[in-house]
């Protein structure tokens, strides 16, 4: 049970990895690697868990106190659903410039790419 | 390369990776211990420079040259973005036709709800440093709030209250004001991004120094990018056409 949500994170990792290889379609590519990038936000957030505190925000009467959970990684998930949305995006419109170009967005399919 | 031979290599390496991550898994410190030493160090930090939020105090203080970084990576986005998705040579913009297939049901509950979502938006941006939330999530709340102009009403009302220009302009004053507020930092403090401002009291609206105004200035770039993207993805659907597709 220790080891539960770590393996989730891994789970998820691999699972989108399988998604992008056995894709047929670039908007199944980009959202299994989508997935496949949500493991690094479960596994920062499970790094950073703790039993039985609250989050690290305080309000303006409650005493500050070192039983939170860790902060440090929450920031990093921030950064790295930022960076995943950034990145899908481009991924996306990369897909809309290959739909227009070569008429397929099968990902075999441009197997012969020109040039 | 085939479609069964790519699943056989993917069969090795991905069993190799499962393989290093369990032993690295089981290895680990157990999850839900009590020691945390990034924790211990970055809340004393935080409550220093009163800031009851300490995920925001950690993005816009402590790692705020990081933060930076990553609001420059969201405009390189965007640039990308329209630089691929703009109209080619032989694609023209057309006008749309207000097309009014709406059900009365999801505009009754879009209009309602877009007011609302703006409100919510503009507190998660505003009240970043002293609750849950921040100039990230409240940019994308108000971005795609707006956005229920579109599925609530149609394609030219979104258009007509969505100045693209102004978005563009916006964009680039959030980050310009994000560099701006380091450079003040450097001048005044001795170091980029280096508190400014007083630092007010713990949990008020005016408190965290310079974290606020740096949640300010992220919101306005984030909704204003996320804006100027959706928007490129909707021209591609709704008013770029190819010639003679008319």
């Amino acid at each position: 049970m220790n080891v539960y949500a770590y393996f989730v994170a891994g789970w998820l990792l691999i699972v989108g990895g399988y998604g992008i290889v056995r894709s047929r379609h670039m908007v199944h590519a980009i959202v299994s690697l989508a997935v496949a990038q949500a493991g690094t936000y479960v596994l920062l957030l499970a790094v950073g868990y703790q039993n039985n505190v609250t989050a690290p925000v305080f309000g303006s009467t409650e005493k500050p106190t070192k039983q939170v959970v860790d902060p440090v990684v929450q920031a990093m998930t921030l950064t790295d659903i930022v960076v995943s949305a950034t990145v899908t995006a481009l991924l996306l419109a990369l897909a809309v410039q290959v739909n227009k170009r070569q008429g397929t967005v099968d990902p075999d399919e441009l197997a012969a790419l020109e040039g | 390369m085939s479609r069964r031979v790519r699943l056989v290599v993917f069969l090795i390496g991905g069993g190799a990776v499962a393989a290093l991550l369990a032993i690295a898994f089981l290895s680990m410190p157990h999850f839900g211990r009590s020691e945390h030493l990034y924790r211990d160090l970055a809340v004393p930090a935080a409550v220093k420079h009163v800031t009851a939020n300490v995920v925001s105090s950690v993005n816009f203080d402590q790692r705020g040259m990081d933060t930076f970084g990553e609001e420059t990576i969201l405009i390189a986005s965007v640039v990308g973005t329209a630089a691929l998705l703009r109209p080619a040579k032989e694609e023209t913009e057309r006008r749309v036709p207000d097309t009014g297939r709406t059900l009365g049901a999801t505009r009754l509950v879009g209009y309602l709800m877009l007011p609302v979502s703006l409100v919510i938006g503009l507190d998660v941006v505003l009240h970043g440093h002293v609750t849950p939330g921040g100039g990230f999530q409240g940019g994308v709340v108000l971005a795609t709030g707006l956005h229920l102009l579109y599925v609530s009403g149609s394609y030219p009302a979104l258009d007509r209250l969505r100045p693209l220009e102004l978005f563009d302009i916006v964009d680039g004053v959030g980050a310009a004001t994000f560099a701006a507020v380091g450079l003040a930092g450097i001048a005044f403090a001795g170091s980029f991004l280096a508190n400014v401002v007083s630092f007010g009291t713990f949990g008020a609206l005016f408190s965290a120094g310079t974290v606020p105004i740096l949640n300010v200035a992220v919101g306005m770039e984030v909704f204003a990018g996320i804006v100027a993207i959706l928007a490129k993805f909707l021209d591609q659907d709704i008013t770029v056409v190819k010639e003679g597709d008319q």
